[in-house]
């Protein structure tokens, strides 16, 4: 247990503003990852912004025409298209002299699957865009229906579990090392459950000049088939387990993980999520799948040495204080 | 025809409701026609479902504008005008309340909502009994059942045949329970319309 | 076997009785509840066909492609945006030859965005030479898509089964679902004539210079000749069976000595039915349902349009600069015929507004006060902003 801080934090908290780019009121489901990540995010960044938007849950729940929950400028054009609108805007905004900053927020689908194509021509020619994914592993507002980045075993729509099939046959696709292969300055993975390194990470990003991709782990309490009020714990474990590996790559290179202290079994995370619930089922394919879940799991662990006990760079030692965002606001 | 429109909020299994009623009817030889007025998918949000249930082969396809029942799962969405809007003067309501209709009448003087005397309004607690039963705040079961009973429209051992084609095991046999005890809870027949010669 | 289906459900059997080899889709509001069907009957084991859970619509068409072109019956389902995004891609395969069925869950299209029922998705790819019937019920929608099939593999045309986003797919009513004995006598398995194979090494898909493009683009357009036979062969043979129709290329319902008719498409021909039973419309009326819109049936227009006066044509798709699309080649199918009716086009019920049964007798007073030849119908004047401004937040 660490010490305790001398400087009363919840006062020092009061007394700095946040910056709200999202107001409240808006419809997203109790408890959703999505919402909260967002939100953080547009802490950090500060107002002189510019949201490009694809398609999804956070474009659906803040714009129900004709409110809005936005502070900051912000553009809906499709679902495929975000990281190439974004390039459009951050091309005109150098052509005018401007250095307000250009966001692309999507959600797993417009990034991983239908959005890639985009995603990879914007980093390739090296625009200066932040890119965040908010990971809620499937197609979540159309109901639930699988992604690139469902993980293996996961229960969606289109990957039911049933007599001859146990959820999601394909593996969550590594995105962050195909990113990164693109030779970008900044990539990183973070969670909703780790708001001071999830913020550190936004502002790491505005930091560099050139492409930043930010893949923001963000739990769906209803697709996942969890309490509203464990978005948190649940996406804590998906950390601790190794399942989600929270790291940061630049130019290729891993440059530094957030080590487990306290690492989880996967059968824990799986637990108080119905879409991992039938890997649960004392059957020989249920027990088969669980142990492939875990083995992916340990892959990861052991590919970036994720145990350890010492804390890591971005350690805040249970002291959440806000800081102003970016180096360009204020 | 009788059509029939529920008011409930996302994640209440209101469009469920609705495919429950249809297939009640379906049971019992009559045609149906049950779907939702759609949005996002998103708990908490209002939604309105429709029912239409007649002895003919039903080909309106419209929005249901001038129901003769309402069944609201939610008490919260009769302070929404939209909520009442068609329904006929002769109508009757089956709210989800733990108030008694008198009771939930007078709340709503009190901020300005004046329902009509001629409106025929029961409740059940029914969220209540669901959590007792189910441990989930999921009304349908004994509001359904309630709703039959009151209006003699179908029985409620087609409903239950309904509610067994979509669940089974302990799941069925608690909602089933629900099904006895809504109907229950109110006057049978109080709401049938008389059949004419 | 009688049961009481969603739309969506019904469809999803509808294809599962098909027996297709391959089933490609990417999930998009609202014709997810047919693709998750069929995957859950995969899931049991319950239908042998590969789902192939693809990254966009682009790929959902690009794969049913590959797999008809390589002699698996193959199906998608889209709506809306996916249905544009594929949209090369539907050219593509109707070019090629290649037999495929899609269910096109009707839906409006962005911007503005819109996840409700209009007919702009299939409206516009109707020149991408694909066959496009419109179901006006859940069980026409259930039979036309067993006789896409048997329609596609004869013509070598695909073929679009559209059926009314939410309106149809979220409804749930009463299906005959046909027995597997009744779709296999119907439908036999599918043989195709260019198949990818190395028995018979046959190019698919080259340049083709001016020298020979015009005539292989009037071989496309010949096909929809036969596809007509094809789609009144396949109604007459199928209802044979199951002892219902599906509505051929147009039905004509009503008063037919009537001097005025309305002519619709899909689910809003219900209400209208049911208006003109229920005696809303105040006078004889004649109903056309439109079935196929591609291969567009002039001459059925022309028969079931005489006698008329005045034709009441409805839209619930806008050509924006133009007008009502149907309308248009309505007119187009009727110019130069002497006694062609007055023709009213009225647009109604874009981005899933609501039809009610009522509106269709004011459509017919409004035919008497000299209604210009098109307008959106139920537009709301109070609703258009007031100002060019745009709305900015208080803060």
């Amino acid at each position: 247990m660490s010490s305790q801080p001398s400087v009363d934090t919840t006062a020092l908290r009061k007394l700095q503003p946040r910056f709200s780019g999202i107001e409240s009121g808006h419809g997203a489901c109790q408890g959703c990852g999505q919402a909260l990540a967002a939100r953080l995010v547009l802490e950090a960044a500060g107002p002189d912004v510019i949201v490009a938007n694809a398609t999804g849950c956070l474009e659906i729940f803040t714009t129900p025409w004709p409110q809005s929950a936005w502070n900051v400028p912000w553009i809906h054009s499709l679902f495929e298209n975000v990281a190439a609108v974004a390039a459009g805007i951050e091309v005109a905004l150098r052509a005018q002299g401007r250095t307000t900053r250009v966001l692309a927020f999507a959600g797993d689908g417009g990034t991983f699957d239908i959005g890639f194509q985009a995603l990879s021509g914007m980093l390739e020619r090296n625009h200066d865009v932040l890119f965040v994914c908010f990971d809620n592993e499937a197609y979540m507002n159309t109901g639930i229906q699988r992604s690139g980045s469902t993980p293996h075993g996961a229960w969606t729509n289109t990957s039911p579990a049933g007599r001859v099939r146990q959820g999601k046959r394909h593996f969550k696709k590594d995105l962050l090392t195909i990113i990164s292969a693109h030779g970008i300055p900044y990539a990183a993975t973070a969670s909703v459950a780790y708001p001071s390194d999830l913020r550190a990470k936004v502002r790491r990003a505005l930091d560099v000049s050139g492409p930043s991709f930010l893949l923001l782990h963000s739990p769906c309490p209803l697709g996942w088939g969890h309490d509203s009020a464990q978005t948190i714990s649940v996406d804590r474990l998906a950390v601790e387990t190794g399942l989600f590996p929270i790291l940061e790559m630049e130019r290729g290179k891993v440059v530094s993980s957030m080590k487990i202290r306290n690492p989880r079994p996967v059968r824990e995370y799986a637990l108080p999520q119905f879409r991992f619930r039938h890997l649960l089922m004392d059957t020989p394919e249920a027990r088969e799948e669980l142990e492939h879940l875990q083995a992916l799991a340990d892959a990861n662990i052991e590919r970036y040495d994720l145990l350890s006990e010492a804390p890591g760079p971005r350690d805040s030692g249970g002291a959440d204080t806000v800081r102003r965002g970016g180096s360009r606001w204020g | 025809m009788v059509e029939i429109r529920i008011h409930g909020r996302g994640g209440q299994g209101n469009v469920l409701a609705a495919y429950l009623l249809a297939t009640a009817a379906f049971f019992e030889e009559k045609f149906s026609q049950a779907f939702p007025s759609f949005g996002a998918e998103r708990r908490g949000a209002p939604i309105t479902a429709f029912v239409r249930i007649d002895a003919t082969p039903i080909l309106r396809r419209s929005q249901v504008t001038s129901p003769r029942y309402l069944i609201l799962a939610d008490d919260g969405l009769l302070r929404v005008s939209e909520t009442l809007s068609g329904l006929s003067p002769e109508g009757a309501i089956l709210v989800n309340s733990s108030h008694a209709p008198e009771d939930l009448r007078k709340r709503l003087e009190e901020e300005g909502i004046s329902l009509g005397t001629g409106l025929r309004i029961a409740t059940i607690p029914a969220t209540r009994l669901a959590m007792e039963a189910l441990g989930r705040p999921i009304p349908n079961a004994p509001l359904l059942s309630a709703f039959l009973s009151l209006t003699g429209i179908l029985s409620t051992e087609s409903l239950g045949r309904a509610f067994a084609g979509r669940f089974s095991g302990d799941l069925l046999t608690k909602n089933l329970a629900l099904v006895s005890s809504g109907a229950s809870l109110v006057s049978e027949n109080l709401w049938k319309e008389p059949t004419h010669a | 076997m009688r049961d009481v289906l969603e739309g969506s459900q019904a469809i999803a059997r509808a294809v599962a009785l098909c027996r297709p080899q391959v089933v490609a889709a990417y999930p998009i509001t609202p014709q997810t509840h047919i693709v998750e069907a069929l995957a859950r009957l995969i899931a049991d084991g319950l239908l042998e066909a590969e789902l192939v859970s693809v990254e966009s619509e682009f790929s959902a068409a690009s794969v049913v492609l590959g797999a008809a072109s390589a002699g698996s019956r193959s199906y998608t389902a889209s709506a809306s945006q996916g249905i544009l995004l594929m949209s090369e891609v539907l050219y593509n395969i109707s070019g090629l030859r290649v037999p495929v069925v899609l269910t096109c869950a009707n839906r409006a299209v962005s911007s503005p965005v819109s996840i409700w029922n209009d007919h702009q998705d299939s409206m516009s790819v109707r020149d991408s030479g694909w066959i496009q019937l419109y179901c006006a019920d859940n069980q026409e929608a259930v039979d036309t898509t067993i006789q896409a099939f048997r329609i596609s593999e004869r013509t070598e045309l695909p073929v679009m089964v559209c059926v009314d986003g939410f309106t149809l797919t979220h409804t749930l009513e009463p299906i005959d679902l046909p027995e597997a004995g009744q779709v296999d006598a119907f439908l036999p398995p599918f043989r195709f004539s260019r198949s990818l194979s190395s028995a018979r090494p046959l190019t698919q898909g080259t340049l083709v210079s001016p020298e020979f493009f015009t005539e292989m683009r009037s071989l496309q357009h010949g096909a929809f000749d036969l596809a007509e036979q094809e789609i009144l062969a396949a109604d007459r043979d199928f209802g044979a069976l199951v002892g219902r129709d599906s509505g051929g290329l147009l039905r004509v319902e009503g008063d037919r000595e009537a001097t005025v008719g309305i002519l619709a498409m899909g689910s809003v021909y219900g209400t209208l039915k049911d208006a003109h039973r229920s005696g809303l419309l105040g006078r004889p009326v004649r109903l056309l349902c439109l079935r196929a819109f591609r291969p567009f049936p002039s001459r059925a227009i022309r028969e079931a349009s005489e006698g008329l006066s005045d034709l009441i044509v409805l839209d619930r798709s806008l050509s924006p600069g133009s007008g009502g699309i149907v309308a248009h080649e309505i007119r187009s199918a009727l110019y130069g015929s002497g006694r062609a009716p007055r023709i009213v086009n009225f647009v109604v019920g874009l981005g899933g507004r609501n039809v009610p049964g009522e509106i269709f007798q004011e459509m017919l007073e409004a035919l008497e006060k000299d209604p210009p030849a098109f307008s959106i119908f139920d537009l709301d004047p109070e609703k258009l902003p007031l100002s060019k401004d745009p709305v900015l937040p208080t803060s």
